[in-house]
């Protein structure tokens, strides 16, 4: 049994050759998708993750163990974001190109301001992330600041690319420079809109677009609201005018959709990462799924008076 | 540098997409060219800002510790300029969140002193049990015990607590400690180890005392595992999980599919070996395990499968009047497959596993030599059927062999009897660090029947854990 294991392993080694591509494992889509963004041809993008998944609880299964195995450069959020997954893979991965502190390790937390940052750490919190918030990827600014530094980096790793992946990066910043004055003027109506939210994953989202968070249905951030939490927040949405209830595609939306139900606020779902919903495929899609969601939210919600 | 140019433009533009006239005029064309005139006043500005940031950052210990409540007051006010809400004039509602987190600040890093503290996680739990008959009579016929290998304790009881410490040592090294606390007030070691993260070649070495990575669940803490006692073969045949001291070293091979092969030396001092024979060489296992993904991100589910072998010798192994010495080879097949809708984890996901061993003891029983063949396995799976609460149900059935004349009027002589148990459990859990469990156990393993009641709360304080599959 063995034998036949090392016999199909070292076989399987030798059929699939040395691989030329820049291989980059990617925590979530969002940085996937980034990663495929600046490398094209050059890189070879594993994701982990889904969209439909809580990057929070991600299980350390072997797929994950064997691809940061092979991985040149590994992306992930930081901020603590992956710390229940993360470090068994590292370790497991028996990579030492890739550990934590290598220049195969990137972070994007570490390429942007952090914010949620918390006075107090203490697990009555809930589940607080000392670093600060890590859903950063709902503020294009911030996937625009770590493209940047993630083209230094494959550039870094990957010498004989350095060009490409410096060309399609200010490809990539062109396009989303000029989708983000766009969005500008599309989302200029959410100005001042006040919301509630389901998780604490949209502050970045909500400081872009100059919205307000009046509430979280989770009492503390991971915890699930409880059926008197969920009445005090029916009665108080209203009174605080919120406008919209969001959450997250890979969130339950019951929670939401009951509020919703019971106070006519209409709940959004949002895609929250690339391929959270049909329409976000990659992260320009993304924002323009997200805003075109917010603004129909914003409609129905008129619609309602 | 471009990103604070960035916002420092959005910001600009939702004030000015705020102010009544350009309201009106909605003409891209001159937000566009307002922008890059903006763009390029506040760049110099930033700029200068951001020397001011650099040198302050290049000040000693700044940026390794947490930012003082001053001085977090005081960066707010310099990122203030830059800062959307605060340009935007948001209501006050909102309290302004922009803190400026200094991109050098390791994460997890509390304070200048503790920034090298290693990560330290201490697990409480406790039981309160009732059985029909008394645990401290325990037995399976067929197999001779160790006085550990036994039901939870009747009435109230403090579990096994664990403190462990864990960081990187350096850039190669990593370093973990488990000391276990028993109720008896003794102190153990459960666990210290060292362990490679840098070797070439996919792999990895570890030393020191440690859980060996045979089958499934003996690299586990037991505060991890889904029920509240081990599985009869793990009871029955590793005295409820095998680590000792001693050397492993791991392959990873380089392919898409995970296959992972390793081998053991241990001294031989824990049960099932003893005595530290062999000038203490006294037991080495190998171990293979093959696992995947089903369909992209695991979202149909994602599997492991493994096979072990352990090879150990005992020396005037005591239980009770008898004695046992000679070698036993235990071989484990193992497996698990877990899903979840969507493979997400967090609300809902389905798991199941089990594990069959194989053992054969060849020695003297008594003075006697003979040998003889046990077998046992166990099936559980558990469900959460809603975010924080779980079911889930285990068969689990150990059975000796019948061995020869010599050993008919000793413990080894199971009298035909199958060791077997089921249970059901379900457990709430009030955070990822918390845990309470209801068991109840059907435990036919001694040859009358023995039904269980257990409950038990399993905590964890300090550095969150990472689990391993």
């Amino acid at each position: 049994m063995r034998n036949a294991l090392i016999a199909a392993g070292l076989l399987l080694l030798i059929l699939s050759g040395r691989a030329e591509a820049l291989q980059v494992f990617a925590c979530e889509p969002e940085w996937g998708a980034l990663a495929a963004e600046i490398g094209g041809e050059a890189a070879d993008v594993f994701t982990a993750t889904t969209a439909r998944q809580d990057p929070h609880q991600i299980q350390a299964r072997p797929a994950l163990i064997a691809r940061i195995r092979a991985a040149d450069l590994v992306v992930c959020t930081g901020a603590e974001l992956e710390v229940g997954w993360m470090p068994v893979l590292l370790r497991q991965g028996a990579n030492a190109r890739v550990q934590p502190g290598s220049p195969g390790y990137f972070e994007a937390a570490r390429h942007v301001r952090l914010l949620e940052v918390p006075a107090r750490l203490d697990r009555a919190e809930g589940d607080v992330h000392a670093a600060g918030n890590p859903h950063i990827q709902t503020d294009p600014g911030n996937v625009r600041a770590v493209g940047i530094a993630l083209a230094q980096r494959m550039a870094e790793l990957d010498p004989a690319h350095a060009a490409l992946y410096r060309t399609r990066e200010q490809a990539f910043r062109a396009r989303l420079d000029a989708a983000m004055a766009r969005w500008r003027t599309e989302a200029a109506p959410l100005r001042g809109v006040v919301v509630a939210v389901q998780h604490k994953s949209w502050v970045y989202l909500l400081t872009w677009l100059g919205m307000t968070e009046a509430a979280a249905l989770e009492p503390k951030p991971g915890v699930p609201a409880s059926p008197g939490h969920i009445a005090q927040m029916i009665d108080e949405l209203p009174r605080k005018k919120v406008r919209m209830i969001l959450h997250a595609a890979y969130q339950d939306p019951r929670p939401s959709e009951f509020v919703s139900g019971k106070t006519g606020i209409p709940a959004v779902a949002l895609p929250f990462t690339v391929g959270g919903t049909s329409q976000s495929g990659d992260l320009i899609a993304l924002h323009d799924d997200t805003i075109r969601r917010l603004l129909a939210g914003l409609r129905a919600n008129a619609q309602r008076h | 540098m471009k990103q604070i140019s960035t916002i420092t433009a959005l910001a600009a533009l939702l004030a000015l997409s705020n102010s009544p006239a350009m309201a009106e005029d909605t003409a891209v064309q001159s937000i566009r060219q307002e922008i890059a005139r903006m763009r390029r006043e506040y760049e110099a500005r930033i700029e200068s800002l951001e020397r001011r940031l650099n040198q302050a950052e290049a000040a000693p210990n700044r940026a390794a510790s947490v930012p003082s409540r001053a001085k977090r007051r005081g960066e707010t006010q310099s990122g203030r300029a830059t800062a959307p809400t605060e340009t935007a004039g948001q209501s006050a509602e909102t309290p302004a969140p922009p803190i400026i987190q200094p991109a050098t600040v390791p994460a997890g890093s509390t304070g200048s002193a503790g920034a090298f503290n290693p990560g330290i996680s201490v697990i409480l739990n406790g039981t309160a049990a009732g059985s029909r008959r008394d645990p401290a009579n325990y037995r399976i016929p067929g197999f001779a015990l160790s006085p550990d290998a036994r039901p939870v304790e009747r009435g109230f009881a403090l579990g096994e607590s664990e403190i462990t410490l864990s960081a990187n040592i350096d850039q190669v090294l990593y370093g973990a400690l488990t000391v276990s606390l028993a109720r008896d007030n003794s102190v153990s070691v459960e666990e210290a180890f060292i362990q490679t993260t840098s070797l070439p070649g996919g792999f990895t070495l570890k030393g020191g005392r440690f859980f060996s990575g045979i089958g499934y669940m003996n690299e586990q803490h037991a505060h991890t595992w889904d029920f509240v006692d081990a599985p009869l073969p793990y009871r029955a045949m590793l005295n409820n999980q095998y680590g000792d001291d001693g050397a492993q070293v791991r392959w990873l091979a380089p392919t898409k599919m995970f296959i992972e092969l390793g081998g053991e030396a241990f001294r031989g001092d824990a049960l099932p070996a003893y005595g530290a024979v062999n000038k203490g060489f006294g037991s080495f296992s190998l171990f293979a395990h093959v696992g995947d993904d089903i369909g992209p991100g695991g979202e149909g589910g994602s599997w492991r499968v493994g096979v072990s072998e352990l090879w150990t010798r005992a020396s005037g192994l005591a239980s009770g009047a008898d004695s046992f010495t000679g070698t036993d080879r235990l071989t484990i097949i193992d497996g698990v497959y877990k899903w979840a809708p969507d493979g997400n984890f967090a609300d809902r996901y389905f798991k199941l596993q089990g594990e069959y061993f194989h053992r054969v003891e060849e020695g003297r029983f008594n003075g006697t030599k003979a040998s003889h063949q046990q077998q046992g396995f166990y099936v559980q799976a558990v469900w959460q059927f809603m975010p924080r609460w779980r079911v889930g149900a285990r068969y689990d059935q150990v059975w000796g062999g019948a061995p020869g004349a010599a050993l008919a009027f000793t413990p080894w002589n199971p009298r035909g009897h199958v060791g077997r148990r089921g249970s059901l459990m379900v457990d709430y859990s009030t955070s990822e660090f918390g845990r309470f469990r209801l068991q109840g156990n059907l435990d036919y393993s001694t040859g009358k029947y023995d039904p269980q009641v257990i409950l038990q709360y399993t905590v964890s304080l300090g550095a969150h854990g990472a689990h391993a599959y």
